[in-house]
């Protein structure tokens, strides 16, 4: 790789994660803002114009609030458990293809930070070690109610994991690849997995909220009722990891769906729009460039829309109780995925059978 | 038994049908409601810059009303202490002496008028009594929350309305 190529990824990788940060940062006002409308309320408006500092005042508050480690808690690992939850979120938008390709000077930037051919297992594996900053955060507590908000936290995430991987299963099936950057090329224009993958997309999504540990299934946290779970010992910005790498994880599962099913970057219309700017500007680079960027517009809407139907769900459902999600999860989320499996496969013979 | 209403109603446990247990179509329904409600006008107001707007004949803060020469109208005659149901009002009554024609308009005076904010009900009826429309609720001032107990008790000092010359505030 020439350093030219380098530095574009170098600067492209700190974009990304600017982004991500940044979504996460406003993602807590805009869900204290959709919180309050749908609870026919105004929420944080009194930090900068219409609240929009209120992400920085909330930050400031955790940074001086005492930064408290138990005595007899398990200091490194108390430590490690925030870093690793933090640092296994920000990871995994490592392999999103947040748009196409970008062509400046004759050289073509995919924009994407790195493609690997099995980026699909990259994203479940990465999201997976999630769980362990749970665990070590709740045992590194040395205290029992972390401890059993920790296992309540890991046995629900493992759980839904397979449902969520079964469901994938389908996609992948339909596209015969892994590397999201081919699954999102495949669905080009309108051809979006949606259409085919109506069932697997719901049960990915179940799953979603269930690994984000978001509202119909957050007993993880259940800040009102069950103290808090895992994080019942943290304070500071200790705490603030946690919450912000949930943020974050909220953001990545958005893409992930995003691209998964809704066509990533891809939107109607989008080669009919391409021939005819290089009708208008006589130049295929330019055109293919304003699709590129209007694809990363598309890309960051749906995104967007999906963080959004994330929060309007939390302000609208009550949270499941233990032996439901457990009965959700393993006795109708597992069959329906392998049903879908099944209904996948005969889709794609018949279709092979009849053209 | 003879039923007293007709609104009695046979309840019955049926079995949830698929819809239902289903979840879906409920949580969809809700979804919507929630949905309807997040483009409402919302029903704050924004306190320190905005207040509620008040009917015109609300009552508020006593005031003690001056002539049009700028003398008190108050002439101690008790009645609005009568009138008051919750016996928040006390006064003691002097003589005007002479040079004080500009304080005070007539022979008597109130030479301490006391409402204790604590013991009223802002009924009014105070209003009503007096025979020389010397005091009145205000439409825009209210009595504000203190810490102190003796600090309800508004004298004459806070009670009597400023002289327009001297208007500070």
């Amino acid at each position: 790789m020439e350093s030219v190529d380098l530095l574009y990824k170098a600067i492209y990788i700190l974009v990304i994660f600017g982004i991500t940060l940044l979504i996460a940062t406003y993602s807590t006002y805009f869900e204290r803002k959709i919180a309050a409308f749908i609870q026919d309320r105004v929420g944080p408006n009194r930090a900068g114009p219409a609240g929009l500092l209120q992400p920085l005042a909330d930050a400031g508050k955790l940074f001086f609030k005492e930064d408290f480690i138990p005595a007899r808690a398990n200091k490194a690992l108390f430590i490690l458990g925030p870093g690793i939850a933090m640092l296994v979120a920000t990871m995994s938008s490592a392999v999103i293809p947040y748009g196409d390709m970008l062509l400046v000077d004759g050289r073509e930037i995919y924009l994407q930070a790195i493609e690997v051919n099995i980026g699909v297992l990259y994203i479940f594996g990465v999201v997976s070690l999630g769980v362990y900053g749970l665990m070590i955060g709740g045992w590194a507590s040395n205290n029992k109610f972390s401890l059993l908000g920790a296992i309540r936290a890991a046995s629900q995430n493992i759980s839904y994991e397979i449902a969520m991987g079964l469901s994938l299963i389908a996609v992948l099936m339909m596209t015969g690849s892994l590397s999201l950057r081919e699954i999102a090329a495949q669905q080009a224009g309108f051809n979006w997995n949606i259409w085919y993958q109506p069932l697997g997309f719901l049960i990915f999504l179940v799953c979603a909220f269930a690994e984000t540990n978001r509202t119909p299934f957050d007993l993880p946290e259940s800040e009102a009722e069950l103290i808090g779970g895992y994080h019942t010992e943290y304070g500071s910005m200790k705490l603030g990891m946690y919450l912000f790498a949930e943020y974050i994880n909220i953001f990545v599962a958005s893409s992930v769906m995003a691209t998964l099913y809704f066509g990533a970057y891809n939107f109607p219309f989008m080669f009919e729009l391409e021939a005819w700017l290089v009708d208008a500007t006589d130049s295929v680079v330019t055109a293919n460039n304003i699709v590129t960027l209007l694809g990363v517009g598309f890309m960051f809407v749906k995104i967007f829309l999906f963080i959004f139907f994330f929060m309007w769900v939390r302000w609208t459902l009550p949270r499941f109780r233990y032996d439901q999600l457990m009965k959700l999860g393993w006795k109708i989320l597992i069959p329906l995925a392998i049903l879908n499996i099944l209904l996948t496969g005969g889709g794609i013979l018949l279709k092979d059978y009849l053209f | 038994m003879e039923p007293l209403s007709n609104r009695r109603k046979q309840v019955e446990k049926k079995d949830m049908t698929l819809a239902e247990r289903a979840y879906l179509p409920a949580i969809a329904q809700g979804l919507g409601i929630t949905l309807k409600h997040f483009f409402k006008k919302k029903a704050t107001v924004q306190y320190p810059e905005q207040t509620r707007e008040r009917s015109s004949i609300w009552r508020g803060l006593h005031v003690l009303k001056r002539d049009e020469n700028g003398a008190e109208r108050c002439t101690a005659c008790g009645l609005c202490a009568v009138a008051c149901p919750a016996e928040a009002i006390t006064m003691t009554a002097g003589e005007r002496k002479a040079g004080e024609e500009q304080l005070y308009r007539e022979e008597k005076y109130a030479v301490t008028y006391e409402v204790n904010m604590l013991r009223c009900i802002f009924c009014g009826l105070c209003e009503e009594a007096c025979p020389k429309a010397a005091i009145f609720l205000q439409d825009d001032k209210l009595a504000p929350a203190r810490f102190e107990r003796d600090e309800f008790i508004y004298g004459k000092d806070r009670l009597v309305e400023p002289l327009k010359t001297t208007e500070t505030r």
